[in-house]
């Protein structure tokens, strides 16, 4: 094919740039008028959208916006109108009786549901995402059905609401185990926990078990009853099952009764509303060990 | 070579031509009214029919509840695990189509389609208020707005508005109780969606009707242009038979008539065509087959005593034939061949294949997540318990009772939470969350075990329906 070199005289009313690239120039065609406008109009609505909304950086902060837009802020109401729709079950779930929970399908549905929202808010970080505790550990397992303060919904509602040896709230569960390795010998104490692990089954050297029980029926069963079985009114755990909140090798054992153990749970009256509490007593309960 | 370019590009945009479609009768206009009133009547009054499923169930017999995300067909119920019914039937369409346009050409855009049956509507309409074709070319060429041609205008604009809203509310009237919907429109308590809805539709059905008519066909609808694919030398269309009736010429008596052809040019055929096209051109892409013209024509040669089928529904064989003065194949050929009746046992199969799924699906389903955190507990007295969310289908219309049992090689025991017992009622049309728990005895195999396999039996007590799911039950040793 012949060169066309007519081709640029075709329109020889449009400027070139003035460039040259070898031979090959550049017309100075405008800009569409219409592509122009929208250029110009995207440069007037961004300078009213930096004036009504947050935009122009400063020293501390951005400039507000006159529309006082802010992510916070929307974040604020819709928390607030989710509490605005939940206040009247709210309300109603902080005012009746606590066993009547389980009997109303709708508010024990709302309360399992809100409470595992609080469960992994508040309690998750000791007692496990699942509420499995930590074994071995002195983080109890919620799932189980032994209870060192009580295991149906009031005593759970009770345990949440005011905690267990806490210094804040002078309703916390109280109680404490002496130390005693102030007390006994380590012979006698190695004594008793035979003792202590032959009740639950495990089989044990017959001699340290007979000397142990003697040790046991004078400094142990006061509180953790004659036959071993505990005592919730005073959180002492029952010995003769097969959970050991804190393991229950002998050499664990022989740490617990030398030093004792002194487990603590927050008192959550003045952290959690009433309803919140009931919710996760709610949740906690109905998860297989409520009694 | 650049001198052969022309110096301006031709516009991409080419004004609509106005049609003015005259009334046309025969036999397929008649057939056009019949699938009209019955397509538009099944469309219209659907929503109303009742259906009784008791007392928890809706009692409408076609009902698209998104917000239960249930669909209701009469006696049956679709849950949304059950979608492949919805594909299959898209399936179905989707070959019922390839089979009709394979064997008929374009027969869905011609008489079925809902733009055609709505613009025919919205044509009837505008004769009945503008009169037939000449009256309504008189009043588009009339360019003062005198009285008569505003009150014309209004009416016509406001039936076609009337129509349009009937067809967008009977819409929404699918997806929720109809009654209750109506009343709500009318006193203002409907959902806005419902509103807005009715008015996109509403609007829709107003100028796809009323102004695009066979602009939507010709630029918006694909099908035109998937169409070729389907059709082969076989598939019957609406053709003119060229051979007889070139050359064309207005009537006459005397010698001219012995050398002209049976079309007397009258136009008949492109002035009934909705898709403004003029057939004896051939084959267009614009025609949707809907056979006016051939009503028209037959018509035309009843009068001038001239044998009908100038213009008739032909295969391209027959033309061929024809052509070459053999005799046509018979329509019956066309229809029955290898590949029509291959799609029609493609569409067979999907068909039977539902019907067999619909008939062996059971009412009650179930599925089972073992819970993993903790896999295990250990209880007090040292066995060792599983825990699964066992969720239970009822699609019945009243709450039944299950009953869950265990099967294993080692004893296993289930209980229930918060259900006395191992049978717990499941409220009707739900699916009901169940915590299961599974608990092997501190000195059974299985607690000491890793994992034992076990399956989890459902069974409605009511008429002994079971189902069942495999799963694990995870030991001391997991």
């Amino acid at each position: 094919m012949a060169k066309q070199p007519q081709k640029s005289t075709k329109k020889p009313d449009v400027d070139t740039t003035g460039h040259s690239w070898d031979g090959i120039e550049e017309f100075n065609n405008p800009l569409p008028r219409w592509w122009l406008w929208t250029f110009y109009a995207t440069i007037f609505w961004a300078v009213l959208y930096t004036i009504a909304y947050p935009a122009w950086p400063g020293i501390k902060a951005a400039t507000p916006g006159l529309l006082g837009w802010s992510t916070r802020a929307n974040v604020q109401t819709e928390i607030e109108a989710a509490e605005a729709a939940n206040a009247q079950i709210n309300t109603q779930l902080a005012s009746v009786e606590l066993t009547a929970i389980a009997d109303d399908p709708e508010l024990r549905g709302y309360a399992t549901s809100a409470g595992a929202a609080v469960f992994r808010t508040w309690c998750a970080q000791c007692h496990g995402s699942g509420a499995a505790g930590v074994a071995a550990s002195g983080y109890p397992n919620l799932l189980d059905d032994d209870w060192l303060w009580g295991g149906d919904i009031e005593a759970i509602h009770t345990t949440i609401a005011h905690g267990i040896r806490n210094e804040e709230d002078p309703d916390a569960r109280w109680s404490q185990m002496p130390a005693f390795g102030d007390i006994l010998a380590s012979e006698e104490i190695d004594q008793v926990v035979n003792y202590v692990m032959s009740l639950s089954g495990t089989p044990q050297d017959a001699s340290l078990v007979e000397a142990g029980a003697t040790v046991y029926a004078d400094n142990c069963a006061s509180c953790h009853m004659d036959d071993g079985t505990g005592d919730r009114a005073q959180g002492a755990p029952n010995l003769t099952d097969a959970i050991w909140l804190y393991g229950g090798s002998h050499e664990t054992l022989m740490q617990t009764v030398t030093y004792s153990r002194f487990g603590v749970m927050p008192s959550w009256t003045n952290r959690l509303s009433e309803a919140e509490i009931r919710a996760v007593a709610t949740y906690v309960h109905q998860l297989g060990g409520g009694e | 070579m650049s001198q052969t370019e022309p110096e301006v590009p031709p516009s991409l945009y080419a004004a609509r031509e106005p049609i003015f479609p005259r009334r046309v009768s025969g036999k397929f206009r008649n057939l056009k009214w019949v699938i009209m009133a019955v397509t538009l009547g099944i469309y219209y009054l659907t929503p109303w029919i009742r259906w009784d499923r008791g007392p928890n169930l809706p009692d409408q017999a076609v009902l698209i509840d998104l917000a239960n995300r249930r669909f209701f067909f009469f006696w049956i119920e679709i849950w949304p695990h059950e979608f492949y019914f919805i594909a299959g039937l898209l399936v179905m369409a989707g070959l019922g189509l390839f089979l009709f346009t394979s064997a008929l050409g374009r027969v869905w855009c011609g008489y079925a389609c809902p733009q055609t049956v709505w613009t025919d509507l919205f044509i009837l309409v505008e004769r009945w208020i503008e009169g037939d074709r000449n009256a309504r070319l008189r009043l588009h060429r009339q360019e003062k707005w005198d009285l008569r041609k505003a009150r014309l205008r209004l009416t016509k604009w406001t039936s076609w508005f009337l129509i349009g809203l009937a067809t967008g509310g009977a819409w929404v009237f699918y997806f929720t109780d109809a009654p209750t919907l109506a009343r709500d429109l009318v006193t203002l308590n409907a959902h806005p969606v419902a509103y807005t809805t009715m008015l996109i539709l509403t609007m829709t059905t107003f100028f796809f009707g009323g102004f695009a008519r066979e602009q939507i066909c010709i630029y918006a609808c694909p099908w035109p242009r998937i169409q070729a694919a389907m059709m082969d030398e076989d598939t019957l269309t609406v053709a003119y038979r060229e051979w007889r009736g070139e050359p064309r010429g207005k009537l006459t008596k005397g010698d001219a008539a012995q050398t002209q052809g049976d079309c007397i040019d009258c136009m008949a055929c492109v002035n009934v065509c909705p898709m403004g096209i003029d057939i004896r051109d051939g084959q267009q892409m614009e025609c949707i087959t809907c056979a006016l013209c051939i009503d028209a024509c037959d018509d035309v040669m009843d009068k001038i005593g001239k044998p009908r089928g100038l213009i008739d529904y032909m295969a391209l064989t027959d033309e061929t034939a024809e052509r070459a003065g053999s005799q046509p194949t018979p329509i019956w050929k066309h229809v029955l061949r290898p590949r029509t009746m291959l799609y029609t046992a493609l569409w067979s199969l999907v068909g039977v294949g539902l019907v067999v799924a619909l008939f062996i699906r059971s009412d009650i389903e179930m599925t089972v997540a073992p819970i993993r955190n903790p896999t295990f507990v250990v209880l007090s007295d040292g066995s060792i318990r599983n825990t699964y969310d066992v969720r239970l289908l009822n699609k019945q219309g009243e709450d039944r009772p299950f009953k869950v049992t265990v099967v294993a090689d080692q004893p296993l025991e289930v209980t229930l939470e918060s259900v006395e017992g191992d049978t717990v009622m499941v409220p009707a049309d739900t699916t009901f969350l169940q915590r299961v728990y599974v608990v092997a005895a501190s000195d059974s195999g299985a607690a000491s075990s890793e994992r034992v396999d076990i399956r989890l039996w459902v069974e409605d007590l009511t008429n002994g329906e079971r189902v069942y799911k495999d799963t694990i039950f995870n030991g001391r040793d997991n």
